[in-house]
């Protein structure tokens, strides 16, 4: 766009319509406001691509009864996903750009008769390290509803920044608007769970219809199915928890320390750690002296667990205290911020880590590790299933309905996805419940063995 | 619950190791305030681009853990001194540039000025090592660094732990802290930067040049950052853009706590800061259950309200200049 104005204000330059000094100044703020807009939105125009009628190897994932159509006469639409692009989540989340972006070329780039352009945006902010910032996250979701060629929203990263948008999108006119998310495992985004808040999750639903779903299985699986394996299967009986006092990593921790106690365990301890912290080897020492046998870590990799492992190591050997933290710590920045510290740390993960996936799955990590060079993200695969989810839906309605393709994406069932076949349950969430336990050695993930939540009593 | 007193004392020397960089960046808030009543925010990012600029050096000279111990040694120091020079070098060129333009100005103006400088110092440090925290080359091994000198040196049959690497940070800190009072009290610059503070313009009128002698304050408040900055690097094993910020804010709590402008208040500050941080962080937990490090921030802060409030001229008495 600036392009064109600076092309044009060239033109007037030469009919001498302005004069030179009047050029530069125009020119000038055409080319200041242009960076300024582009540093705010800080937008990837990851697929500006024409979309390509030839569509191969893609009929394999998703419901084979959807056909796909490949042609592009009705136009355009966009998808638009939200999730932090830079700092420690520069590889997380670039890896979910490019398998979502994967996913779209897979499928030609089209859909029920329109070419989908695709934008990712980054709702962090370098203050935070790179994480999630509600006021960043309100903003790209208002945007995105008001934008009428947007159709579906594949977000978030976060399940604090879900919170944020869920019900901008659920508001939207004229219906509420399709969001579904790749990586939110906080469970009262979706469902009634023992450690909701108050209202959770009706609160999320203003006009009391459901607009989004997740693809990835919830934390009331996660934290319960790693406290099980600690009690039962690693025989250790006293852990100390810590979190960061957001949805997510409070919530997992709550969980994790909910099912600890109800199997036997011990809780020395349950508090949050402040990020801002520089270092945490006052608290670790104190920890200690409680002695316990596990430490659990409700949190993402932006605040700060990496130092925290470090000052845990260093008065807490790996040989004397296990350290168990939740999916948001899978990703390859937690490993480097840790660095020696991290080995033999344990981390969970809803789903199965990319180099353990079978069958489909397993075609598909081995094409996109050729294409970033290095190991997925964890969450890479769910940003595949997520964009082929809202494929199927456009493909089905054929129109740029919104309100019609969020009922055909909510429907969605007997979706042979990378991780085995599932369907949407009525709350939005995967009818899938794989929880993996992972090992960190020699700083890479190993998968070591699928783990599951007790029963409900 | 019984008194823990193995842990009251760990958590007490950990205190201690704390207060000791807090008192060497308080010192830097408290040097500049006593001379031209500015609070330099910018403080906290000077002590940061200290940390970052001593991983550079480091990274320079080529040093590894695998090194010979006499490089290893040569090399920290060298760091530590171009760390000081860097950062004193950074806070006089913030001075010379925009505080000295404003020095006659409202006194909104500078702390403007101050505040706007500590963005633009902490986008540098993203932009020159991104905004992970960066672990700084393993120079002194883990076995060095956390051996424990009660045991290994003076043969001390206890549980208690005295890090080698704690014992370094006091051990640069004393020697600095103690040739600061001797410049200040001692050296004829010294007596000019006294007498600049008791009353600028009679200090002109005298012949001292004040400007330079402002400058000399800022040169070795940024010195003295830069020395915590490096200290800092290997204490925490981290560093990270923001990493000023908290520690700025603390050291600032420390200064006023302390008297601002005050050289020993700072130093008591510091100290008195580092302990209630550790205290707060490890040991009051072990009275109050529901305690945790997420109210160490709340009580430092609110220890800063309480100062200002009852005592706003600290436990030592500020010292500022005379108004005429």
């Amino acid at each position: 766009m600036a392009q064109d104005r600076i092309g044009t204000l060239i033109a007037q330059l030469h009919r001498q319509n302005i004069d030179r000094r009047e050029f530069a100044q125009r020119a000038g703020a055409i080319g200041l406001s242009a960076t300024l807009i582009g540093q705010v939105l800080r937008a990837v125009p990851a697929a500006a691509q024409d979309a390509t009628p030839e569509a191969d190897g893609a009929m394999s994932i998703g419901n084979p009864d959807i056909e796909h159509i490949t042609e592009t006469e009705l136009g355009m639409v966009k998808f638009i996903s939200s999730w932090p692009l830079t700092g420690a989540s520069e590889q997380l989340g670039g890896d979910m750009v490019a398998s979502l972006q994967m996913a779209l070329d897979d499928f030609g780039n089209a859909a029920g008769g329109f070419a989908i352009e695709y934008t990712a945006m980054d709702d962090g902010i370098a203050a935070n390290n790179g994480s999630w910032d509600a006021a960043r996250e309100a903003e790209i979701a208002t945007s995105v509803v008001n934008d009428p060629d947007a159709m579906v929203y594949i977000a978030t990263y976060n399940s604090g920044a879900a919170a944020v948008s869920i019900p901008i999108l659920n508001q939207a006119d004229p219906g509420p608007m399709a969001m579904i998310s790749p990586a939110n495992t906080y469970p009262g985004l979706t469902k009634d769970s023992p450690n909701n808040e108050e209202g959770e999750p009706d609160r999320y639903y203003p006009t009391g219809v459901r607009n989004y779903m997740r693809v990835v299985p919830a934390d009331d699986l996660q934290g319960p199915a790693a406290a099980a394996w600690a009690v039962e299967n690693a025989g250790l009986s006293s852990a100390y928890v810590l979190h960061d006092n957001q949805l997510y990593g409070r919530g997992v921790a709550v969980a994790f320390r909910d099912t600890f106690e109800d199997l036997g365990g011990a809780i020395a301890g349950f508090e949050a750690f402040d990020q801002n912290a520089p270092d945490y080897l006052a608290l670790m020492t104190s920890i200690a002296s409680s002695a316990p046998d596990v430490i659990y870590v409700g949190a993402i990799t932006n605040l700060n667990p990496g130092k925290l492992l470090q000052d845990m190591r260093s008065v807490m050997p790996a040989s004397e205290v296990t350290f168990i933290g939740p999916d948001g710590l899978i990703n390859q920045a937690f490993i480097d911020g840790a660095g020696e510290a991290a080995q033999d740390a344990y981390v969970t993960f809803a789903g199965l880590p990319p180099n353990a996936l079978q069958g489909a799955g397993a075609e598909w990590y081995a094409r996109i590790r050729e294409l970033l060079g290095h190991e997925p993200d964890a969450y890479a695969v769910y940003a595949y299933e997520a964009a082929v989810v809202a494929i199927q839906a456009l493909d089905q309605v054929q129109d740029n309905d919104r309100v019609a393709i969020l009922e055909a994406m909510f429907s969605t069932t007997n979706f042979a996805g990378l991780l085995g076949t599932w369907e949407f349950l009525e709350t939005g969430d995967t009818s899938l419940t794989t929880v993996s336990l992972n090992q960190i050695q020699d700083g890479g993930i190993v998968f070591l063995e699928e783990i599951a939540a007790p029963p409900v009593a | 619950m019984d008194f823990n007193l193995d842990l009251f004392l760990q958590i007490l020397i950990i205190g201690i190791t704390y207060g000791a960089m807090i008192a060497l960046i308080a010192l830097g808030y408290t040097l500049v305030y006593g001379i031209v009543e500015l609070i330099n925010f910018a403080h906290g990012e000077v002590f940061m681009m200290g940390a970052f600029f001593t991983m550079q050096v480091v990274l320079w000279v080529g040093v590894t853990s695998e090194s010979a111990t006499v490089a290893v040694v040569g090399a920290l120091a060298l760091a530590l001194l171009a760390a000081m020079a860097f950062s004193g070098g950074i806070n006089y060129f913030i001075d010379r540039v925009a505080y000295r333009r404003l020095r006659n100005a409202p006194r909104l103006a500078p702390l403007i000025a101050a505040i706007g400088f500590s963005f633009i110092l902490q986008n540098i440090a993203i932009y020159w090592r991104g905004s992970n925290p960066v672990t700084p080359e393993a120079v002194i091994p883990l076995e060095i660094r956390s051996l424990n000198i009660l045991t290994a040196w003076f043969g001390l049959d206890t549980n208690l732990r005295v890090r080698l690497i704690d014992f370094l940070v006091v051990l640069v800190t004393i020697p600095i802290l103690i040739g600061l009072s001797w410049f200040v009290y001692r050296t004829r610059t010294g007596a000019a930067m006294r007498a600049t503070a008791q009353d600028r313009e009679a200090a002109a009128l005298m012949g001292i040049d004040v400007n330079r002698t402002i400058g000399t304050a800022f040169l070795i408040g940024g010195a003295l950052a830069g020395a915590a900055g490096m200290i800092a690097v290997y204490y925490l094993n981290s560093a990270r853009f923001q990493m000023g910020f908290q520690y700025g804010l603390f050291a600032f709590t420390a200064a006023v706590l302390g008297g601002i402008g005050n050289l020993s208040g700072a130093v008591l500050g510091g100290f008195l800061i580092g302990i209630i941080w550790a205290m707060s962080d490890g040991f009051i937990r072990q009275f109050i259950p529901e305690w945790g490090a997420q109210w160490t921030p709340t009580v430092i802060f609110g220890l800063l309200i309480l100062v200002l409030v009852f005592r706003p001229s600290g436990l030592l008495g500020e010292q500022v200049p005379d108004r005429a």
